[in-house]
């Protein structure tokens, strides 16, 4: 039973552009690999972070939005926690709700965007 | 002399605190999901020190009081919030 979740890391400064986006490249196809379905992904960019991590004050933020199947989360965190690159990183299982209030800041995202371009 | 000390007129007239009713939020707008994505929304239930503001003082029911401080400890645990801090955020 595929269950929706959400995921969000952050990924050191340090890194060029060309390796941040390997970085999240690498967890895009993870997840489509796996038999799992990737809807939404949002680039924060780089942000000042509330307090230092790992004596840094800067990180990209990436969020992932896909659908899995339980057994896949454990090892998506393990990847998580192997690479050096990601400072911090937090998966969150949306229920109802969640899952509704995600559709509706999926919609106006994509309706901002369309309207941009 | 005796009319004048028991009258005692004020300079500027006493303002009672209004007891205003306290509301819970979520109830009145229906929002069923806190997100920890957006700190702003989720400043207005911290104190100056970054604590979460207790429910008296919000006035959310329980339910909710939980939801907010479970999504606060979320967005502190991916920086978007201080743990602690002590200028005004």
């Amino acid at each position: 039973m595929l269950n929706q979740y959400e995921t969000v890391f952050i990924t050191t400064p340090v890194l060029s552009d060309a390796q941040m986006k390997e970085a999240v490249g690498k967890f895009k196809d993870l997840i489509t690999s796996n038999g799992c379905e990737l809807i939404h992904e949002e680039n924060w960019g780089l942000k000042k972070l509330a307090y230092p991590i790992q004596k840094k004050s800067t990180g990209f933020y990436q969020l992932l939005e896909f659908k899995a199947d339980p057994a896949f989360i454990g090892k998506l965190e393990i990847e998580f926690r192997r690479d050096e690159r990601i400072i911090r990183f937090i998966t969150v299982k949306l229920e109802k709700y969640a899952a509704e209030y995600a559709e509706k800041r999926r919609k106006k995202i994509n309706a901002k965007t369309q309207s941009e371009n | 002399m005796s009319t004048n000390s028991s009258e005692i007129r004020y300079l500027t007239p006493p303002s009672v605190e209004v007891k205003k009713k306290k509301y819970c939020r979520f109830k009145k707008n229906g929002i069923k999901y806190v997100d920890y994505k957006d700190p702003e929304f989720l400043k207005k239930f911290l104190n100056e020190q970054g604590k979460i503001l207790p429910r008296r003082i919000t006035g959310t029911s329980l339910k909710y009081q939980r939801k907010v401080s479970q999504a606060i400890k979320r967005s502190r645990m991916i920086a978007l919030l201080p743990y602690v801090t002590d200028l005004f955020k």
